[in-house]
């Protein structure tokens, strides 16, 4: 197991470090999501919205609620992107398993949107967050059609790309986003990837954690604990 | 407004709204246009058919006309329009779509120079045959270069093909250009596939074809002129090849997908089945595909009289016409009606009014037709009826 790792290391490494240090970035910040411990009460939306002032019917993060029943169909939903809590479970069979998923800005390594965006409005700042900066950007929407998660839309404020910034103005201030400050439960942490002493960190390096949509090539920077099969 | 969108399965929040709505329909349906014009255009001027020769200014107009309203539709759908040459004080070049405004204004250059080497010839006759100020239009539009001297013209004619020779990669880059915009994106399968860039380019080449052919026919009635039917049968013979490659393209494309089953072959069935079932199952590999693929066989094979070839031409030129807007508007609008999640479909009906709406889009269209209108009372897109039509 640690050999495969290893070895997956040894081909990747080098061009990563290429990109790293071509780019003059690190991916300093990792953000862990535990799906098991996520109870889908929507405090993280309603913070988020609060404190990035997101516009009604955007949503910078969202919660899914995935219910997988016995014959094998799944149902999904995101009511108000789970800002105000899931809606009463309508049971249409044996339900084998039922679960919370937050999404949010995976904040790539390899950034489809920052790939496509023609005037680089787009960007990865040193510390390796994914930000738009809304004063160079045309409002194209290349990078909401190049980012396979549906995390960016257009603002209809601001007419510009618009997108998670793991509350970027926080974490400068040494503060969490406020989606992991609000969460009663402790679904969602952040913290810093190669610091062996942050719980974040720790858990990248030992959890068995997974990435959302990994065939994409993009190596987010938001991992899962306990990510389901049927969630894309 | 949102909460009005029709959504089936699950749908990304962010989704449910179409982004690129029908002015992104527009955009490459224009520069398609332009690219099939220029190769018209090309043919006479490069590779020397002759019997194209009627068609041959109109057809390098047009593609000038189309070309300066393609970017239009985009100005209409930019959040900030005013920021729009940002794409080339501040290109990123890892973007695909970074390149445009470079290659979109060498290639109106381009264009623009062998227009007026093209009609260099006019610009002087008229220069001394008009009086007043029309005469110091055409000294301006001449650039104060009068000599119609044989050598001179001879040199025209060797620069003429020269840049007609850079346009046609031009063209061809331009709109595979544009067909790679949407084929490089791997987050939509609908859209990302090697094939897209090929489809764009010879559904540019069709539809430019086809819009010579309806509009050579409707300038010919206005101007109750017989039209040229050597030209005409010609423009029949390569619509339906170049038809032919693009409907095979179209078909190999579909089938690819549906033959590998992938993962997303299940939304993008349901995808085919449901929300493009009118547009790209009847429309675009139905109604517009089978009929003019039959027909013009017939009309470019098959001995007819004059006026029923014509005729039959007409009608699958318009056809074809529908046919490609279909597939623009297929893969743009279609590539947005399933979410990324793979388990949803959304809707969108564009609206009338409003900056992205139908009558914005009627405008625009129509704007190219203005400009060959105009540029027709300043220079002759036709040659006289007397030297050069012969039907």
């Amino acid at each position: 197991m640690l050999g495969g790792g290893l070895m997956a290391a040894v081909v990747q490494v080098p061009a990563r470090g290429a990109q790293a240090s071509s780019g003059g970035r690190t991916h300093l910040y990792g953000y862990v999501v535990d799906t098991h411990k996520c109870i889908g009460c929507g405090k993280c939306v309603e913070a988020c919205r609060h404190e990035n002032h997101v516009p009604e019917n955007y949503y910078r993060t969202w919660i899914e609620r995935y219910t997988i029943y016995a014959d094998g169909n799944v149902a999904v939903d995101s009511t108000h992107g789970g800002e105000k809590g899931a809606d009463a479970l309508e049971k249409k069979g044996q339900i084998d398993r039922s679960f919370f998923v937050p999404k949010l800005c995976n904040h790539c390594k390899e950034p489809n949107c920052v790939q496509v965006c023609p005037v680089g409005a787009t960007y990865v700042s040193r510390q390796g967050v994914v930000l738009v900066d809304e004063k160079h950007c045309v409002g194209c929407g290349y990078c909401i059609q190049a980012c396979p998660y549906g995390a960016r839309f257009i603002n209809p404020e601001t007419h510009v790309a618009d997108k998670c910034t793991w509350c970027y103005h926080r974490v400068l201030k040494g503060l969490k986003p406020a989606c992991v400050t609000v969460c009663p439960v402790g679904a969602r942490q952040f913290g810093k990837v190669d610091d062996p002493n942050d719980p974040v960190g720790k858990l990248i390096k030992e959890a068995r954690l997974q990435v959302l949509k990994p065939e994409m090539g993009n190596q987010p920077m938001v991992f899962y604990n306990g990510l389901d099969k049927e969630v894309r | 407004m949102l909460h009005e969108v029709l959504t089936q399965g699950f749908v990304f929040p962010n989704e449910i709204e179409v982004l690129w709505s029908l002015m992104i329909v527009l955009y490459p349906y224009i520069t398609g246009l332009v690219a099939g014009a220029f190769i018209v255009s090309s043919l006479y001027h490069v590779f020397g058919k002759d019997e194209l020769k009627p068609v041959a200014k109109f057809s390098l107009v047009a593609a000038f006309s189309f070309l300066l309203f393609a970017c239009t539709p985009l100005l209409f759908h930019l959040g900030h329009p005013e920021r729009a040459f940002n794409i080339m004080f501040t290109p990123h070049f890892t973007s695909a779509m970074s390149g445009f405004g470079y290659i979109y204004s060498f290639y109106l250059l381009v264009v623009l120079l062998e227009i007026w080497f093209v009609f260099r010839p006019d610009i002087m006759a008229r220069a001394k045959s008009s009086t007043g100020p029309m005469k110091a239009l055409y000294w301006v539009l001449a650039l104060g270069s009068m000599d119609d001297s044989e050598e001179a013209l001879h040199i025209d004619h060797k620069i003429t093909s020269v840049l007609a020779a850079i346009g046609i990669p031009s063209a061809c880059t331009l709109h595979g250009y544009v067909g790679f915009l949407f084929g490089s994106l791997k987050s939509n399968p609908w859209w990302s596939t090697p094939l897209m860039p090929v489809i764009f380019l010879m559904s540019a080449i069709v539809s430019g074809i086809a819009i010579l052919i309806v509009s050579y026919y409707i300038v010919m009635i206005v101007k109750k002129q017989p039209v040229d039917n050597p030209c005409l049968q010609s423009m029949y013979k390569f619509l339906w090849g170049f038809f032919i490659i693009d409907l095979t393209l179209e078909f190999l494309n579909e089938l690819s997908g549906a033959y590998a089953q992938s993962q997303s072959w299940p939304v993008i069935s349901w995808l085919i089945e449901e929300n493009l079932h009118f547009s790209y199952t009847i429309l675009q590999m139905g109604i517009c595909s089978i009929i003019p693929l039959v027909v013009l066989g017939f009309v470019a094979l098959k001995p007819m009289s004059d006026m029923l070839r014509n005729r039959l031409g007409l009608i699958c030129s318009a056809l074809i016409l529908v046919q490609v807007l279909a597939m623009r508007w297929n893969v743009v609008v279609g590539g947005q009606l399933f979410s990324k999640s793979m388990r949803g479909l959304t809707s969108y009906m564009p609206t009338f009014l409003g900056r992205e709406g139908i009558l914005v889009a009627v405008i625009l269209f129509s704007m190219p037709f203005v400009v060959m209108y105009v540029f027709n009372l300043i220079l002759p897109l036709f040659e006289n009826k007397g030297e050069e039509a012969q039907g």
